[in-house]
């Protein structure tokens, strides 16, 4: 065997020595499982990637992946991964959150990322509740679901994150189902080659709050249209899709942000002349 | 006609009228001359077309404050000049000059019992239409501080030639007309001649200091809101951070501009935001978290007028308590503020040394008063602090992030670097960075945050020290200024006051400071606000003596120097 | 027969040698990370249950390399054994899995993995027609048919008396964040 061969990575280069606690039978087990599948894919040594979170059962990946990680506070792993990668564009930089973090408290900056268009990738593991603080509703739950803080069910709308991530600018929108490994892994590998704002919601049920949710495997099936660069198109679809749509949806051609950094600079004395007398 | 050792000068007028532009020209044209100056600004609540006045006071050597009242006043118009009655204080010996067509004197102007002088200077605009009433009153100001007539020349046609020679021969037009207009008055005080000195010297408002003093620190990345009065620091920082490789990022808001720099930071990037206390107040957690994860930041305040909205044009110093005791938990963190506008550029260069040094959130208080003020300075020194953080290329395995020891500064992963993977964490954790809720651990941790800063040695920076006797002044900040002139007035009438004026705020320095206060009797604290916030900040963390005053007082009316003199002379007598 | 479009085509020997080592590796992997989950949650039993497993799977895939001579079966794996949508039939359904699995359930799962790769090779058995590659996929099918059997012994085995009652926690659930 050639020695000098370079040993393409497996899945477990990236994973961490630290065992997850998450509940068994919780969906972010497979996602973690997805998500290493595709760093070994895409063959980048663990220390060029950077795994950023907020605060959930889902920001908890980071530490159990072998990259750079920041487990932030919630609601704000979006603007934590803009900083980091204006300033290391040379860095993978991915963002994992869940539907709370992601769309209640870190709505605006859902709005803003997808708007500025930087190379990032958003993965939302999304399980319709707030598993971490013990079962509350979140923006994404159904309206008539029974939960102690909203005694026969919150009676509001879901809204729909996908239709929201297309209009705000998104220039790659898909939705994954934790169970299915291997396509949710290939969908990873797309959105983080994809350039701009990459945005996968992954419906991964909660074991724990949402025993009703083992059902979601049932009724996931594939995109009955094929992905489309045309916003408009997306929208119709995403509009009148019935939440369990799985496959790349959107795939745009936006021109991402890039701000230069760290390129030649001037002597500092120059910036001192305006002020001269 | 006296020497003074300074003169005030105020231009008021509103809806157009350029008395900022002029106040700034006055400026320009006398540290051309080689005179020192600071000008300030004060407006109503309009974007556009409101009542302002600009106030200057001119010397030959640098001013960190106004005086107590003010030689001449020239009024375009008195339209709400009502307003700057307190503001804009005058006396007898006042030289007001009013138009006829600008609206009733304002009843503060006679109760000063100043001396007013008519000129028409509407009249004048009307009958040669492009001549515009704030070049009329430039001329007049500048013939009355005995400026040369060559120095207005040669500053309006180089501000104004891009614009033309039509203009340019208009605004020259105006200015001698106003200079005309004033021949036969005279101001009873008169400027000293200006030295002409060897050093090199700048005219520069505190926020243009802040961004370059952080950039001279090693700042590279900007995320930041706009808010007043903080918006010019990131005006300047947006153009030039490009020219040193750096960038700036307009964030959606407060939350976004904390968690950016934070994330810049990470990536190895020393990163700054700048707010005032709306803000500030928003970026508190964030800030927790940079304090919890050792990750460096640069957070300027420039305080305005509060609590909650405010007054965003005025100045106050009552974000103290929030800046020091806003983070939830024990979370110490530097806070330093900066005492004059030269003393800005060195203050933020500090903060981002000591940020990146203790790897820790650094505030730096500024305020509007020092923030928007523009002054001739002596060009500062380059100082030798430069952000150094203390980086690892080689790691154990695992790679402990947060190990205890030494100085309690760990080497930090920068990504990138093979090895050196880890997961920085707001969550309590353990040496490696794993999340815990293990006493030891959680102490452990604790203690090294706070060891970390108290080690350090903070040197000379941490105060400005002056004088001798057993009368202090402890002040902070832009009262400074004001306090250092009240003493050496006081001085004049054989009163030795000390001044002690801290530019680390946090973490406290006892040992220091007790050293300062040997001997002292009678302490005078004077500030900005109207619950004492600093007084009892040095109550908690000092020992003060027995006897001790506080002169405190909110915005927007700045504490002067006469108002200190005062309550020295108290003192003396007591 | 069940629906294989999922699956990885194999049209060598090498293919199947591949694909078979890495339906086992997937196993090991498997099995040692539900052990970790129930070590992490308190519940050794079956923490112990799903160890042995792994290491059952260890020594398939010790075999299955000892058979394939000098190919690399695991370099040839990275290139052949890819599933489109779903996991390799041995990898046990994380879905099925709760704290308070009894180990009846657990080894439920196992007999499911078990299940699924046989019918895999039977798939595959009656779909090659290079004579060594069927020989391997016969060999295959009847080791799986011996695990299956395994398992059902075990399941028969370890059988909860009727009338047991479900076990639960009457512990409400901890608010962490």
């Amino acid at each position: 065997m050639n020695a000098e061969l370079k040993v393409a990575h497996k899945a477990s280069d990236y994973k961490s020595d630290i065992a997850p606690i998450w509940c068994p039978g919780c969906g972010d087990y497979h996602v973690l499982l997805s998500l290493t599948r595709a760093l070994a894919e895409l063959g980048l040594p663990p220390e060029q990637i950077a795994v950023i979170s907020g605060i959930g059962c889902s920001s908890r990946i980071p530490a159990y992946t072998n990259c750079y990680g920041f487990h932030g506070v919630h609601g704000r792993a979006l603007p934590l991964a803009t900083g980091l990668k204006v300033v290391r564009p040379d860095q993978t930089v991915i963002v994992t959150s869940g539907d709370g973090d992601g769309y209640s408290i870190g709505g605006n900056h859902f709005l803003h990322a997808c708007r500025r268009n930087l190379d990032l990738t958003l993965i939302v593991m999304d399980n319709h509740i707030y598993g971490m603080t013990k079962g509350q509703p979140s923006p994404t739950t159904e309206p008539d679901f029974d939960t102690a803080l909203t005694p026969g069910g919150s009676g509001l709308r879901p809204f729909n994150p996908l239709v929201i991530a297309l209009a705000s600018g998104a220039n790659f929108v898909a939705r994954a189902f934790s169970g299915n490994v291997s396509e949710t892994a290939s969908i990873i590998v797309d959105a983080i080659r994809h350039p701009g704002f990459s945005f996968v919601e992954v419906l991964s049920p909660c074991v724990t709050f949402r025993p009703d949710q083992k059902a979601w495997k049932n009724q996931v099936h594939p995109a009955p249209v094929a992905a489309t660069d045309d916003p408009a198109r997306a929208a119709r679809h995403l509009m009148s899709d019935d939440g369990f749509n799985v496959g790349v949806l959107y795939r745009g051609d936006r021109q991402p942000y890039r701000p230069s950094f760290g390129g030649t600079t001037c002597d500092l004395a120059e910036l001192e002349k305006e002020f001269e007398i | 006609m006296a020497q003074a050792s300074s003169v005030s000068v105020a231009f008021l007028g509103s809806g157009g009228a350029g008395v900022i532009t002029t106040g700034g020209l006055l400026l320009e044209a006398a540290c051309s001359a080689g005179w020192y100056g600071l000008l300030t600004r004060s407006v109503g609540p309009q974007i556009r077309g409101g009542e302002a006045a600009a106030m200057l006071r001119l010397a030959a050597h640098p001013l960190d404050c106004h005086a107590d009242h003010f030689d001449l006043l020239i009024a375009v118009d008195w339209l709400n000049a009502q307003r700057f009655a307190l503001e804009i204080s005058l006396g007898p010996h006042t030289l007001v000059i009013s138009d006829p067509r600008g609206g009733e004197v304002p009843d503060f102007v006679a109760a000063a019992g100043a001396r007013v002088i008519e000129i028409p200077m509407k009249e004048m605009t009307k009958a040669t239409p492009e001549w515009r009433a704030n070049m009329i009153a430039l001329g007049a100001a500048a013939r009355l501080l005995g400026m040369r007539e060559g120095v207005m020349q040669e500053l309006i046609t180089r501000r104004f030639g891009a614009k033309g020679t039509t203009v340019v021969q208009a605004n020259l037009g105006a200015a001698q007309a106003g200079a005309k207009a004033v021949a036969n008055l005279e101001l009873p005080v008169r400027l000293p001649a200006p030295q002409a000195g060897p050093t090199k010297r700048w005219r520069i408002t505190g926020n243009e200091a802040i961004g370059l003093g952080a950039v001279r620190g090693g700042v590279r990345f900007a995320a930041a809101y706009p808010i007043t009065p903080a918006s010019e620091i990131l005006e300047w920082l947006a153009p030039n951070l490009p020219r040193v490789g750096g960038v700036l990022v307009q964030a959606e808001d407060e939350l976004a501009s904390i968690n950016m720099i934070i994330g810049g930071s990470y990536g190895g990037a020393p990163a700054l935001t700048a707010t005032s206390g709306p803000g500030l107040s928003l970026m508190i957690e964030g800030i927790g978290l940079a304090a919890a994860a050792e990750v460096p930041i640069v957070v300027v305040d420039v305080m305005r007028g509060g609590p909650s909205t405010g007054i965003p044009t005025k100045s106050e110093q009552a974000d103290l308590n929030i800046a020091v005791y806003g983070l939830h938990g024990d979370a110490p963190h530097i806070v330093v503020a900066p005492q004059s506008v030269s003393d800005c550029l060195f203050t933020a260069q500090w903060a981002t040394y000591l940020a990146e040094a203790l790897q820790v959130p650094a505030l730096v208080l500024s305020d509007q008063f020092l923030g928007q003020a523009q002054a001739a300075i002596e060009r500062p020194a380059d100082a030798a602090f430069v952000g150094q953080r203390l980086t690892a290329s080689e790691f154990a395995v695992p790679y402990q992030r947060y190990a205890l020891g030494g100085t309690d500064v760990s080497p930090m992963a920068i990504p990138g670097t093979r090895g050196g993977q880890y997961t920085a964490d707001g969550l309590t954790h353990t040496e490696r960075g794993t999340p815990t809720s293990a006493a030891t651990e959680h102490r452990a941790q604790l203690d090294k945050r706070d060891n970390k800063l108290k080690r350090f040695d903070y040197g000379d920076h941490w105060a400005t020290l002056q004088g001798r006797g057993k009368v202090a002044v402890l002040t902070w900040g832009s009262l400074t200024g004001a306090a250092q002139e009240a003493i050496s007035i006081a001085r004049a009438d054989g009163l030795e006051v000390r001044l002690i004026a801290p530019r680390l705020l946090s973490p406290a320095r006892p040992e220091q400071m007790a050293a300062a206060l040997a001997g002292v009797q009678r302490l005078l604290v004077i500030e900005q606000t109207h619950s004492a916030q600093f007084y009892r900040y040095l109550r908690a963390h000092y020992q003060l003596p027995s006897n001790t005053r506080v002169l405190h007082g909110a915005g927007p009316l700045p504490i002067r120097p006469g108002d200190i003199h005062r309550e020295l002379l108290a003192e003396k007598a007591a | 027969m069940t629906d294989q479009s999922d699956a990885p085509k194999v049209s060598s020997l090498a293919d199947l040698f591949a694909v078979a080592y890495q339906i086992e590796v997937d196993a090991v992997e498997r099995y040692t990370m539900l052990a970790g989950q129930m070590e992490s949650h308190n519940n050794p039993e079956l923490a112990a249950v799903f160890r042995d497993l792994a290491r059952a799977e260890g020594i398939h895939a010790g075999e299955i390399r000892r058979w394939a001579g000098d190919m690399d079966v695991a370099a040839h794996a990275q290139q052949v054994a890819k599933w489109k949508k779903n996991e390799s039939p041995e990898s046990a359904d994380l879905d099925a899995v709760h704290y308070l699995m009894t180990r009846s359930e657990a080894l439920q799962m196992a007999l499911a993995g078990e299940e699924r790769a046989l019918a895999y090779f039977r798939h595959v058995l009656a779909s090659v027609t290079d004579p060594a590659v069927k020989e391997l996929a016969k060999r295959l099918v009847e080791e799986e048919t011996e695990h299956v059997e395994l398992c059902q012994r075990l399941i028969r085995k370890y059988q909860e008396p009727a009338g047991k009652p479900a076990p639960d926690d009457p512990d409400p659930a901890i608010s962490q964040g």
